[in-house]
């Protein structure tokens, strides 16, 4: 709440009461701004900038959330503390986020023969189409029943070579 | 009770004595009125800095399981309705400002404007759920639902496990954060009450402040929430 700003502030424009920091005049200021804000992220969905538009999409909505933290949450103002304390909460995110990601993006780079699993997940539906596309005989039963936990729907339909027909099987196999 | 000077509690350097010692709000084991607002508004920062771990570790797994079903999240994405999510953003935002104006009210001891920014507040918390409700309902009737509850046929990779994986994080944050909503209520009506019964003044209103901390960290959650489910497709 108290700070040597606000002290300042107060001293120097020599303010009535109700203008502390903040107040109304800023509020609306803020409010407004965050609606422009929300319209321009819905606006930037529309422009396809493929990975870009989640890029884009965090920045505004961390300028958003700042604008909210700083002005509607009063950290503009208030003793350092207690911005310690969220950004703390952000860098602690910020580096499971990092590590996370660091983990998930670089995992296919060193183990290549694993490459398939980013395009198609390994999931009964489309374990047929993946295991066409890497084992080019697809002609014997035994290769394609071979792995257990997606062998029921590989088995379904071991004949043909492309994934299409291979999609009523699963379809029918889920409940 | 001088609504010209900013003779706050926690103001350090001035206008400390004369609050505080007397008040019936002071509890013996702080100094002053002032230590015992910073004490309770540092706790609450802690507490809205678990909030965010607690949201951040959804996000990660959220973006973990994107990598891993980068189809059919794009393709569950479009089955959530933009304009929903939208009106909702626009109406917490629209809360927010008027929960900072019912804290400013409060601090000025305005006793009427705070109770109607307050009411404002809890107006637009019931709207932020009455949508949710049409959008729920919706994902019900065409069965995308999380896990193995999951029964929506028409996907374009049929089995894949992402689409119930997708609908497990929709409705477990966008789940999450409606129990903040609701929390939310319960704790403004709280505050409703007690600014009525006339118990804060620009001495005390830490709970109004405090309320309206927790109140704009759930407005913050949603303004990540909003882009990563409603916008990418």
């Amino acid at each position: 709440m108290s700070t040597h700003t606000e002290i300042t502030h107060n001293h120097a424009a020599g303010d009535a009461g109700e203008h502390e920091h903040g107040g109304t005049a800023v509020n609306v200021k803020t409010l407004v701004a965050l609606l422009i804000l929300t319209a321009v992220t819905i606006g930037a969905s529309y422009i396809d900038l493929g990975n870009g538009n989640v890029v884009v999409a965090l920045i505004i909505a961390t300028i958003k959330a700042s604008l909210v933290v700083l002005f509607f949450m009063h950290l503009r103002w208030d003793k350092p503390v207690y911005g310690i304390v969220a950004m703390a909460g952000f860098l602690f995110l910020g580096i499971f986020l990092m590590f996370s990601l660091m983990d998930q993006d670089t995992r296919n780079y060193y183990l290549p023969q694993n490459v398939h699993r980013t395009e198609v997940p390994l999931t009964p539906g489309t374990a047929p189409a993946s295991l066409t596309e890497i084992l080019p005989d697809t002609s014997t039963p035994a290769t394609a029943a071979a792995p257990g936990s997606a062998g029921s729907p590989a088995a379904a339909s071991p004949a043909p070579p492309t994934p299409a027909p291979a999609t009523p099987a699963p379809a029918a196999e889920k409940k | 009770m001088s609504t010209t000077s900013v003779d706050l509690p926690s103001h350090g350097g001035h206008g400390e004595h004369g609050h505080g010692l007397g008040d019936p709000h002071h509890q013996h084991h702080f100094a002053t009125m002032e230590q015992q607002f910073d004490t309770a508004k540092l706790g609450m920062w802690l507490f809205l800095a678990t909030e965010i771990l607690l949201f951040g570790g959804l996000f990660v797994g959220f973006g973990l399981m994107q990598a891993r079903y980068p189809r059919e999240f794009v393709e569950a994405h479009t089955h959530l309705v933009r304009w929903q999510g939208s009106l909702n953003t626009v109406i917490l935002l629209i809360s927010s400002f008027t929960m900072v104006m019912a804290v400013q009210s409060a601090k000025n001891n305005k006793k009427q404007k705070t109770s109607f920014f307050l009411v404002l507040t809890i107006l637009c918390a019931f709207g932020f759920l009455v949508v949710k409700y049409f959008e729920y309902s919706h994902k019900f009737e065409e069965g995308w639902l999380p896990g193995k509850f999951y029964r929506a046929t028409g996907d374009s990779i049929p089995g894949s496990h992402g689409y119930a994986t997708f609908f497990a994080f929709y409705f477990m944050m966008t789940g999450l954060h409606g129990i903040h909503i609701l929390a939310g209520i319960g704790l403004l009506s709280w505050i409703l009450m007690r600014t009525r019964r006339g118990e804060f003044s620009h001495t005390y209103y830490t709970p109004v402040d405090l309320v309206g901390l927790y109140w704009h960290i759930v407005d913050l959650i949603w303004i990540y929430l909003f882009p990563l489910y409603y916008l990418i497709q």
